[in-house]
């Protein structure tokens, strides 16, 4: 150990002589790990963003919260068994409220994508609209910023008001308060009596939930849309254990209501935010997938061309391994020089790639809510050194295998 | 006591289907603070010897022991570690790594060696000044004269302090002149009570030494001890 740091100044020394010896031959083969490096924490960055902007947009269903609804988010097969199925009625829904007993919160929703909206001059497009009752402030964790979510009385009597998302406001009321003020929703007046807190970018702009309306779920049936849009029931559990337990007894329950026969399966569904995750990583996630591994083979072309100029190197170095090899280095010292050699050139290799994947990073932040992860950068570095020891072992091992009769008298 | 101590060693190299036999059948032993000649034209197994007894190969039969150690079972590392502390080499092309200057091509073995860099550079400087270089040691090979460059591998042979010092044609890339005086500083390493081996095919340089082995066809012709034996003068470059 104590030979090992004596020697290993000198290793150092030796490598980045080398290097500055061969400038322009160092430089053009680190270029393939720079390269490798940037594709591959580019990459990578764009796939924790393209996730997290997807998980950001599906916030809205909260992870304790089944949704009982006609079809199942993800239909596998034939969906002509579901088209049949009847719609689920709010008839439907106030039994089910009076036979659950555990959880927190149950609303019944109707939804659609987009709607016009329009003050005075000015118009908008929402990008989704809600009709619901007053305990959609808890199923769909859902927060006035100003202002109020709906309450029981503007549900019961269909009060034509509404909760706006940040986006309308900033839209329709650029410098004023919108709280009690009038906005045509499908040329209909409704009075705003909240503002919902920004939610950020999500994936994308048509589903952004700051373009969202919600409003009392009689209102909706009169302004929206007929009654004979699909209804949804929203449960909050609230407590993400007991989620298996809670989907049993709503099963059971809306069989009852909806007067399954024993023998045949249920008309309806029961979804949750888990199904949208492993959806989203059993599709995109062999997308991401792919595209690491497309982009890892550039970093292995990389290595390649470190591991071809490391021959290069040792065979150019033969007389010189001879010489220290005569007056005393041992095999591992040799080894040792050409692996410190080759993982310096990676690791500066990788060292560049992240200072030019920094800024590709900044711009994919514009699209997606990521930044380069802090892991990804070790990684990287980690793999970069990797790359580095593994492909210069073969030629490094040549070279401490030499015998120095022979290379003493390499010309 | 014998440092070197050969016993019917023997080296053979497969050569395609062919068996060459570069040594034959040598013995020979060597005392501390003796000067060997070893001599003999191309092909006689010298330069076989050479290896041998530099520890760079080993035999394929017999023993070679040094200073108690049998050489020809070690594994590289073991010879490695022979060489660096046991072995001073001096090489007809000098041998010095071009980019590193006089200083740190004297310095390398004791890197190896395992010295902390404050001894390594004391030992050094030193070393090249015992050749006369002392100032020359921030030169590079390049910017020195043959007869200097073989200095600074003299002091790279020094600065161990071997128990042999081998020196392969030392002067076969010097003129005349040069190589008289480098063979006037071995002389004056030898005076101070080291022990020189030197390899060489001129008459006149295996002269210097008090003993010269004669080698023909891989075995040895004759063993014998110079009876005038001619010792050069002080030149005054060296501060032996």
């Amino acid at each position: 150990m104590k030979k090992f740091l004596i020697e290993f100044p000198e290793i150092l020394f030796i490598a980045l002589r080398a290097m500055r010896a061969n400038k322009l031959r160092s430089v053009l083969t680190t270029l393939g790990i720079i390269i490798g490096i940037v594709a591959v924490t580019t990459m990578s960055t764009a796939i924790v963003g393209l996730r997290e902007a997807f998980i950001s947009s599906i916030s809205s269903f909260g992870s304790d919260v089944l949704y009982v609804d006609k079809f199942p988010w993800f239909a596998m097969g034939n969906w002509n068994q579901y088209r049949n199925r009847k719609d689920i009625t709010f008839e439907q829904y106030e039994k089910l409220r009076s036979i659950l007993k555990n959880y927190e919160a149950m609303a019944p929703s109707k939804s659609t994508f987009g709607a016009g909206v329009k003050r005075k001059d000015k118009s908008v497009q929402a990008t989704l609209v809600f009709g619901t009752t007053e305990d959609y402030q808890k199923t769909g964790n859902v927060n006035p910023a100003e202002g109020r979510f709906l309450n029981d009385l503007d549900v019961k009597s269909g009060r034509r008001v509404c909760i706006v998302g940040k986006d309308i406001v900033d839209e329709l009321f650029p410098r004023e308060n919108p709280l009690n003020q009038y906005i045509k929703i499908n040329n209909v007046p409704m009075q705003v009596i909240g503002v919902l807190e920004k939610q950020g970018s999500g994936m994308m702009g048509a589903f952004s939930l700051d373009g969202q309306v919600i409003m009392p779920l009689k209102t909706f049936e009169t302004v929206i849309s007929n009654r004979h849009q699909r209804l949804r029931i929203d449960i909050k559990i609230g407590d993400v254990s007991k989620l298996a337990d809670a989907k049993e007894e709503i099963i059971s329950a809306m069989r009852v209501i909806r007067k399954v026969p024993l023998n045949k399966p249920d008309d309806f569904a029961i979804n949750q935010q888990e199904a949208l995750k492993d959806m989203y990583d059993k599709t995109i996630g062999i997308v991401a997938l792919a595209g690491i591994v497309i982009t890892a083979l550039s970093l292995f072309v990389g290595a390649i061309g470190i591991m071809n100029i490391m021959f290069v190197s040792v065979t150019e170095r033969t007389r010189e391994i001879g010489i220290r090899k005569a007056i005393g280095a041992k095999t591992w010292s040799i080894l040792f020089q050409f692996l410190t050699e080759a993982a310096i050139l990676c690791i500066m290799g990788g060292i560049i790639g992240l200072i030019i994947s920094f800024p590709l990073s900044l711009v994919i932040n514009q699209f997606l809510p990521t930044a380069m992860p802090l892991d990804i950068v070790f990684i990287s570095l980690l793999i970069s050194a990797l790359v580095g020891v593994i492909s210069g072992f073969l030629p490094a091992w040549k070279a401490s295998k030499l015998n120095p009769v022979d290379s003493l008298r390499y010309e | 006591m014998n440092i070197i101590n050969i016993e019917h060693i023997a080296k053979i190299y497969q050569v395609g289907s062919e068996e060459v036999h570069a040594l034959r059948d040598v013995s020979l032993k060597i005392d501390k603070n003796e000067y060997v000649a070893i001599m003999g034209p191309s092909g006689s197994g010298k330069s076989t010897l050479m290896n041998m007894l530099g520890c760079l190969d080993t035999p394929t039969k017999g023993i070679y022991d040094f200073k108690g150690n049998n050489v020809s079972q070690m594994n590289d590392n073991e010879l490695a570690a022979i060489r660096n502390k046991e072995i001073g080499f001096v090489f007809q092309t000098f041998n010095l790594l071009a980019r590193s200057n006089a200083l740190h091509n004297v310095e390398l073995p004791l890197i190896y060696a395992g010295v902390s860099s404050s001894e390594r550079k004391e030992r050094a400087r030193l070393a090249l000044e015992q050749v006369g270089l002392s100032d020359r040691i921030h030169h590079k090979p390049n910017e020195l004269s043959g007869g200097q460059r073989q200095r600074v591998s003299i002091a790279r042979a020094l600065v161990t302090k071997p128990s042999i010092i081998l020196a392969d044609e030392p002067t076969g890339n010097l003129d005349t002149k040069t190589g008289e005086d480098i063979m006037a500083l071995f002389n004056d390493i030898y005076e101070l009570g080291n022990t020189i081996i030197l390899v060489t095919h001129e008459e006149y340089i295996a002269e210097h030494a008090a003993r010269i082995i004669r080698l023909r066809d891989g075995l040895i012709e004759k063993d014998e001890m110079v009876t005038k034996r001619y010792v050069p003068k002080k030149n005054g470059a060296s501060k032996v």
